[in-house]
């Protein structure tokens, strides 16, 4: 089976007019979820096993089911949507919000139902401007069309910092604060936003909550790789190969199958060098696991992760220590300066990198590299560390021949070919927290 | 009362709970009508609030969208992050870099385009996304560069 479910009705164009929403389908879910009890619900997405689409692929109708009934709290309960997309080779919430916006509004008010929430903020990333306007211009038609009923969505943008991707930092964020991660427990379902009970979802997950309850969720959980993959997944797929783009594919396709059946292959004329799977937090992964399934089991399995549904194609024109050099600058960039091992680690990624891809650095000094990934991987308060430090080590592992060429020619074996040659950091922005390498 | 003061009052009615949740609007609201974040930005925002300037100067100063120097009136944004970068976003910046005569976060000698190197954009499929003016360009090849150059100056 591989049915279209989030996107569709937008495969050719933008589905964002109300009635042409309305016409195929749309909004019948909500009316018929508001027919149901909040728990029934809930329910029916646990029994989908619908999970998490921003990275931690956690199971949405558990999250949904420890947020605590009104009764049982004195303060409101609050939904708040995660479309802070900031993951280099990701952009499906993009796609999804420019496409099917109204899809994303009808998500939100069934999961704001099974939660008897009557607060939603959508927290969209400030630089997406296109993808705000369509989902305020959707937003506007429903709440004239009476459908928002007494919920209350407000549509917050951010200002620029991948961190606020995080849950915690977005909460922070939303309070109006400096974007940095908080200390849980407390977990968002029960001190969140204003420190209330709080559900927090990616916009991929959300959005797919009205098709579960079309196809039904004994149905949706048979779609994919069941039992843990189930249902269909909007694929990133970009880099060097011939037709990228959004796909939305079920889970437990190949690796190969998505960068040659879907995506035409390899640009012509190159070779796949390695694919970044999941999204830049992630390991890399080498030409020899490319028949491996797009599905969480499978993919961890071999150490991967599905993280953002990314698949970046790299091929052989590319510098490794470049690739990993401009991961480990965006970290370093991008992290808040809350944990130490994650401020000056990843700083210290950066410097050995440089001193790698200048030939100056030391057989010593890639072992120092993969001592301080290890150092700062599962000692800070989020995984923002983690994510700096997971794709940095397999390049080092997986590629340590290129590694060593470098120190032995005393530069880059490619010379000025690389396909990243001298592609730095943002070094004119200010960073969170100063950046002095 | 002043136009931002308006829209301000405005704004923070989404967050019944709490107004300092505004800030961020707040803040956007007061860029785009300065151009930039002042001392005067920065108190007018505070004042709409009820929080102090050093409160909103230390939440702009987290945010890669916040100017807290003066901007030229155009804004030229590069997306240099690796899946552009895979593609050639270097030349695309490369081609600005030339066109402008000056780096990223340098603003030309007449105050109009400022030109910036971003990170990932969210646009990795049409690479290389440049933002102008916030809004996306995707695809952009060197050799569309002078164009949008001259696009800029003509308005």
């Amino acid at each position: 089976m591989s049915e279209v479910l989030v996107l569709a009705g937008a495969e050719e164009s933008p589905l964002r007019d109300l009635a042409a929403y309305r016409e195929a389908g749309g909004y019948l879910q909500l009316e018929r979820a508001r027919a149901m009890s909040p728990q029934a619900v809930t329910q029916e997405l646990i029994e989908s096993n619908l999970r998490g689409r921003g990275g931690a692929f956690f199971p949405m109708g558990r999250k949904a089911s420890f947020i605590p009934t009104p009764d049982k709290v004195a303060k409101p309960i609050y939904l708040t949507v995660n479309a802070d997309e900031s993951e280099p080779g990701t952009f499906k919430d993009r796609e999804i919000m420019l496409r099917v916006p109204h899809r994303v509004i009808e998500g939100c008010l069934i999961a704001a139902h099974a939660i008897q929430s009557k607060h939603v903020y959508i927290y969209v990333r400030g630089e997406y401007l296109a993808e705000y306007e369509s989902l305020q211009a959707a937003l506007g038609q429903a709440r004239d069309a009476g459908i928002l009923a007494d919920v209350a969505i407000v549509i917050h943008r951010g200002a620029g910092a991948y961190i606020c991707g995080e849950e915690t930092a977005l909460l922070e964020s939303l309070e109006g604060k400096r974007g940095q991660p908080r200390s849980k427990p407390p977990f968002p379902a029960i001190s969140g936003l204003y420190a209330s009970p709080t559900l927090i979802n990616n916009i991929e997950t959300i959005t797919t909550v009205p098709k579960v309850l079309e196809v039904g969720p004994a149905a949706y959980a048979e779609i994919g790789a069941p039992p843990d993959s189930t249902g269909t997944r909007v694929f990133c797929l970009s880099g060097n190969v011939k037709r990228p783009g959004a796909y939305e594919l079920p889970h437990g396709i190949t690796v190969r199958h998505l960068i040659e059946e879907v995506g035409g292959g390899v640009t012509e004329g190159r070779t796949l060098k390695a694919v970044m799977m999941g999204g830049s937090s992630f390991p890399v992964m080498t030409p020899g696991d490319l028949d491996t399934k797009l599905d969480a089991d499978s993919l961890g399995k071999k150490g991967y992760f599905i993280g953002s549904g990314v698949v970046s194609v790299v091929d052989d024109k590319t510098c490794i220590v470049q690739f990993a050099l401009r991961i480990a600058q965006f970290y370093m960039h991008e992290s808040c300066g809350k944990c130490t091992p994650c401020r000056v680690g990843t700083r210290w990624l950066v410097q050995l990198l440089r001193a790698v891809e200048a030939g100056t650095a030391s057989e010593q000094d890639l072992e120092v590299l993969l001592d301080v990934c290890d150092r700062i991987i599962g000692k800070c308060l989020c995984v923002l560390g983690d994510s700096a430090a997971m794709p940095v080590a397999s390049c080092v592992t997986k590629f340590r021949d290129e590694f060593a060429a470098h120190l032995a020619q005393g530069g880059c074996p490619f010379g000025h070919d690389s396909t990243l040659d001298g592609l730095f950091a943002p070094v004119d922005q200010h960073a969170h927290v100063a950046v002095e390498v | 009362m002043s136009e931002l003061r308006d829209e301000i009052e405005q704004v923070r009615r989404d967050y019944p709970a709490a107004a300092h949740s505004a800030v961020l609007p707040a803040l956007r609201l007061a860029q785009e009508h300065y151009g930039w974040l002042s001392r005067e930005a920065f108190e007018e925002v505070a004042d709409a609030l009820d929080l102090t300037p050093a409160y909103c100067m230390s939440v702009a100063s987290f945010y890669d969208m916040f100017h807290l120097k003066p901007v030229g009136r155009h804004m030229v944004e590069v997306c240099t992050n690796v899946c552009c970068g895979l593609v050639n976003a270097q030349a695309v910046l490369e081609a600005f870099e030339s066109e402008l005569g000056v780096g990223p976060g340098e603003t030309t000698a007449d105050g109009e385009i400022t030109l910036r190197a971003v990170e990932c954009l969210g646009g990795c499929s049409t690479p290389t996304v440049v933002a102008v003016d916030r809004r996306y360009r995707q695809s952009v090849t060197p050799e569309q560069v002078p164009g949008i150059v001259e696009e800029l100056r003509r308005v």
